[in-house]
């Protein structure tokens, strides 16, 4: 099938497998290797990128049905030459190790904190109907989505509170 | 050897939380990991693995593999050029099956074709005809019974390590206790891949995610009927590590492939794949009986750890040395009678896994001292105190701790930290959280404590060394240092710890790590907590050698005497600062390639276990906080508080990463993961129904580092990434005994342990 890809604003006329998942496609066929594959369930979050703004485990995700949408991944998330500044946190606090997790764990606080910004409780919000408040707990059940086997847990919280206040 | 301090600071030397040189790569997505790796007309490989743990092979019909259009390649044991087995330690594993296979997931033939889906339809085709056997799954049938079929025909004792010490084994107080430890998966996030490609001169180069290029080599070469030379391996990016890459997996597969069809070939494991892709944590059996006087000082000690190894070999006997070494933990014992055994069964195959048979160990001489502590009536710290080594102590193997072993301090560290507040009333934090399964009311707060040893570097007399190349030169009018070694950066920051020091050895900003490859001597595994201290230290004696070469062109280039190197520059006995390294450089290379070797270590006793046989011991104590739902036997852990000795910390950032990382392994291992095995079958190969610590899981940790320099090691420096996952477990476990006051013998702990229903 053909289908119109717009990936970090470039745009991407491909033909596609129906049977193709977003991860693959990207990974095989765009070059965009970012974007990696932990288990190809849709159990590890290690291929989370961003479709139209929220978190998307492109794993799980069918390449047919991204026509016209805008994906990002992480290889679009900084401005030019400047880093976003969840890059620049886990960075900072070395939210990382083997850093096989890290595509997906910015890509998934890129989009966690953009569902903060808009208002959305999570499970774990004492008030759904208040303005949420980012603290250790909303942080950590919003980011059980995506493993981090080399137990950078601790700094991933800190990098990710630290971009979102 | 010159002795020259440079006094000045140098910005992101030794000491300072350096930025990794990789982590900018590593957060935009472009750090190649070996499943990132591409080359146009390039093949892809896949493998075909046995269904049966134990099974006759009567015959292989390739033929419908061969026809499908876009196979170029299918591979039986019989393409295999040379030597047909391979180890890590002893070569007992064929590279593909010959005539029988011993577990399940054991590969027999490869292919290589235009699409991974064209090479898994090949596979697929391949007609195998079985004989299928009963498979033999008992470990202690296979330790203890010599009626018990064999896996091997040289028997299934890998190896059996004694150890003797002592006669006296009476006294006033007995405790004993039978422990089981499950199989653990190393489950790195990356699962194994690699790309290799045939080279003119009939060699191959392959690219591939390991922890140690120069053993892969040593495996390789011979089974391609290849001379090392022609074998040139380089480190891919590597996705995590923890002793799931020391023994080959698709290695000498990939290049089989290559070096038939004449053309790339990439295998990439999936997840699944990956669980029977690589060797595992041994699971054990454990006796123990512990003998002590009436106020809890220790008498003697007897116990029996039983690994199952599995199919193969692999590191099984390095694995059992640690366990009977360390098998009675960091405790004084004047009488021991312990056994340790590797076997083969037909289980999956195990070998290295992050602490391996120290981790074991530690789960029964740690449960085993709360029940000395219990029967004493002492609290489980002071009973510890009361047993613990120190500096000048003797450790079970009759080896003297020559390094300081703050063991009772760091026990009443960890002790006297503040504790978190009580259970907490909100219910998001209670076990089962927002499943809303509890609103408070069965719920326990224990606390536990943990406590391990566990040997740093290789031991028992292995030749472990490290080869470092560094090159100082002028690049744009500034002093340039590279540096080479062939050791794998797996996540640990080894590529920062080596940048560090050659900051502060030669004072010069500006270095880069080369990558890490086969063109360089050996710089030994990625595992042990070894590299920081190996490679560590082959970096800082080339960089000396360097230094002192560049002094000497300096005295030669400026006719001055007495000069030094002081932050970056050239100073004179005074201090005055003469030249800067560029200045002396001028177009002049200097390049210096230096091997390092921790002291020697002796074999164990074969009999008796006795002998120096390691060269560094780290320690780690942990208190673990939970709070537990006693009725439906979910289990939160609330927090993790550690103290652990390092001797130096070289990056404080990376540090306190490993002691977290170490420790989340280890809760793993006490509450939620096993590879579930069944009649030889891995039923649980994937990450729905293999279950590694979330975020959530991950409770926040107290850490407090202690500095004793060990006076033999490189800056003082001890290994630190595997003592964490020593004493997390069995603290986490002590504590829900606390909780709950079952005697939880097995890990990892299931819920129905807790409510025993
Ligand atoms: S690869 Fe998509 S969730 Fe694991
Ligand atoms: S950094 Fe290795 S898996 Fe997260």
């Amino acid at each position: 099938m053909d289908v119109q890809l717009s990936v970090n604003q470039d745009q991407h006329p491909i033909t596609v497998d129906t049977r193709e998942t977003l991860l693959d496609t990207l990974r095989e066929q765009l070059d965009l290797t970012g974007a990696k594959k932990g288990c190809d369930h849709g159990q590890c979050g290690a291929c989370t990128v961003l479709v139209d703004g929220r978190r998307v485990k492109s794993c799980l995700a069918l390449t047919v049905t991204m026509d016209d949408r805008e994906i990002t991944t992480v290889e679009g998330l900084a401005d030019g030459d400047t880093p976003h500044p969840l890059q620049a946190g886990f960075i900072e606090h070395d939210a990382f190790q083997c850093g096989y997790c890290t595509p997906g764990q910015l890509c998934s606080s890129v989009g966690m904190l953009a569902e903060f910004a808009a208002g959305w409780p999570s499970v774990v919000t004492p008030d759904v109907s208040a303005a949420p408040h980012l603290d250790e707990g909303e942080i950590r059940e919003r980011m059980s989505g995506n493993l981090c086997r080399c137990g950078a847990y601790v700094n991933i919280v800190a990098a990710i509170g630290q971009a979102g206040r | 050897m010159t002795d020259i301090q440079v006094t000045s600071p140098v910005r992101d030397g030794v000491g300072a939380s350096a930025p990794r040189p990789d982590g900018t790569l590593k957060v935009t997505g472009e750090f190649a990991y070996a499943s990132d790796l591409w080359m146009d007309g390039m093949l892809h490989g896949a493998t075909l693995r046995s269904p049966h743990p134990r099974a006759r092979i009567l015959s292989v019909d390739l033929t419908g593999a061969l026809k499908l259009p876009g196979v170029e390649a299918v591979l039986t044991h019989e393409d295999v050029p040379g030597a047909k087995l391979y180890g890590v330690d002893h070569a007992d594993q064929p590279v593909l099956a010959i005539d029988q296979v011993r577990y399940q997931g054991e590969p027999i033939a490869v292919v290589a074709a235009d699409h991974p889906e064209t090479a898994r339809r090949a596979c697929a085709l391949i007609r195998v005809v079985y004989e299928v056997l009963e498979p033999l799954t008992d470990p202690r049938r296979a330790a203890l019974d010599p009626s018990y079929e064999k896996v091997h025909a040289g028997g299934n004792v890998v190896r059996h390590q004694p150890i003797r010490v002592g006669s006296v084994f009476e006294a006033d107080v007995v405790v004993t206790g039978e422990y089981e430890v499950g199989m653990q998966d190393q489950a790195f996030l990356g699962p194994e891949s690699g790309l290799a490609v045939p080279a003119e001169d009939g060699g191959v180069d392959l690219y591939v995610a390991t922890q140690w290029l120069h053993v892969d080599q040593d495996q390789i070469a011979p089974c391609l009927g290849l001379p090392p030379e022609k074998v040139r391996l380089t480190l891919a990016g590597v996705g995590g590590a923890f002793g799931a890459r020391e023994d080959l997996s698709m290695q000498i597969h990939a290049c089989l492939l290559a070096l038939h069809t004449g053309k790339p070939v990439r295998i990439v494991y999936g997840r699944e794949e990956s669980f029977f892709g690589h060797v595992h944590r041994h699971p054990a059996l454990m006796r123990y009986e512990h003998g002590a006087t009436r106020d809890g000082r220790l008498v003697y000690v007897k116990g029996e750890i039983i690994l199952d190894g599995g199919a193969y070999a692999s590191s099984t006997p390095a694995v059992v040395g640690n366990a009977a070494s360390l098998g009675v933990g960091p405790y004084s014992v004047p009488n021991i009678s312990l056994d340790a055994y590797g076997v083969y069964t037909n289980n999956p195959p195990c070998g290295a896994m992050r602490g391996f048979g120290a981790v074991q160990a530690c789960f029964g001489y740690e449960s085993q001292l709360d029940r000395l502590a219990e029967a004493c009536g002492l609290d489980p710290v002071e009973v510890r105190i009361r047993n613990a080594i120190s500096e000048g102590s003797r450790i079970a193997t009759g080896q003297i701790v020559d390094m300081p072993a703050p063991l009772t301090s760091m026990l009443e560290q960890v002790r006297d930290l503040p504790l978190p507040e009580g259970v907490s009333t909100d219910l998001r934090d209670l076990p089962g959280g927002v499943a809303n399964s509890t609103h408070g009311e069965g719920i326990v707060r224990g606390v536990g404590y943990g406590i391990g040893i566990k040997n740093i570097c290789y031991s028992e007399g292995f030749d472990d060394f490290s080869t470092a190349r560094v090159r100082l030169e002028v690049i744009g009018e500034e002093a340039a240092v590279l540096v080479h070694t062939a050791a794998a950066e797996v996540g640990q920051g080894l590529v920062t710890l080596k940048a560090q020091i050659a900051r502060t050895e030669l004072g010069v900003p500006n270095v880069t790590i080369a990558p890490a490859d086969t063109q360089v001597g050996s710089a030994g595994s990625s595992s042990a907590s070894r590299q920081s201290y190996v490679t560590g230290g082959a970096v800082k004696t080339a960089c000396e050698a360097v230094r002192e070469r560049l002094l000497e062109l300096a005295a030669k280039k400026l006719s001055h005497d007495g000069l030094a190197l002081s932050g970056g520059k050239i100073v004179s006995v005074s201090g005055i600062v003469v030249a800067s390294v560029a200045e002396v450089l001028g177009d002049d290379v200097i390049e210096e390639t230096r091997e390092y070797r921790h002291r020697a270590t002796a074999p164990m006793d074969q009999l008796t276990g006795q002998g120096d046989a390691h060269t560094q011991f780290a320690f780690c104590v942990h208190r673990a906080v939970v709070d537990v739902d006693v009725e439906l036997g979910l289990v939160k852990v609330v927090e993790l508080a550690a103290v652990q000795d390092v001797g130096k910390i070289l990056n404080p950032i990376a540090l306190e990463g490993q002691i977290h990382g170490g420790t989340a392994q280890g809760l793993g291992l006490a509450l939620m993961e096993e590879i579930q095995v069944a009649g030889g079958l891995i039923r649980n190969p994937s990450f729905t129904d293999y279950l590694i610590p979330t975020i959530l899981d991950m409770p926040p940790m107290r850490l407090e580092i202690l500095e004793n320099p060990d006076p033999h090691a490189p800056y003082g420096l001890r290994g630190a990434g595997e003592p964490p996952t020593l004493s997390s477990t069995p603290a986490i476990v002590a504590a829900v005994r606390a909780a709950t006051g079952k005697s939880l013998m097995r890990i990892p702990v299931r819920p129905e342990h807790i409510t025993g229903t």
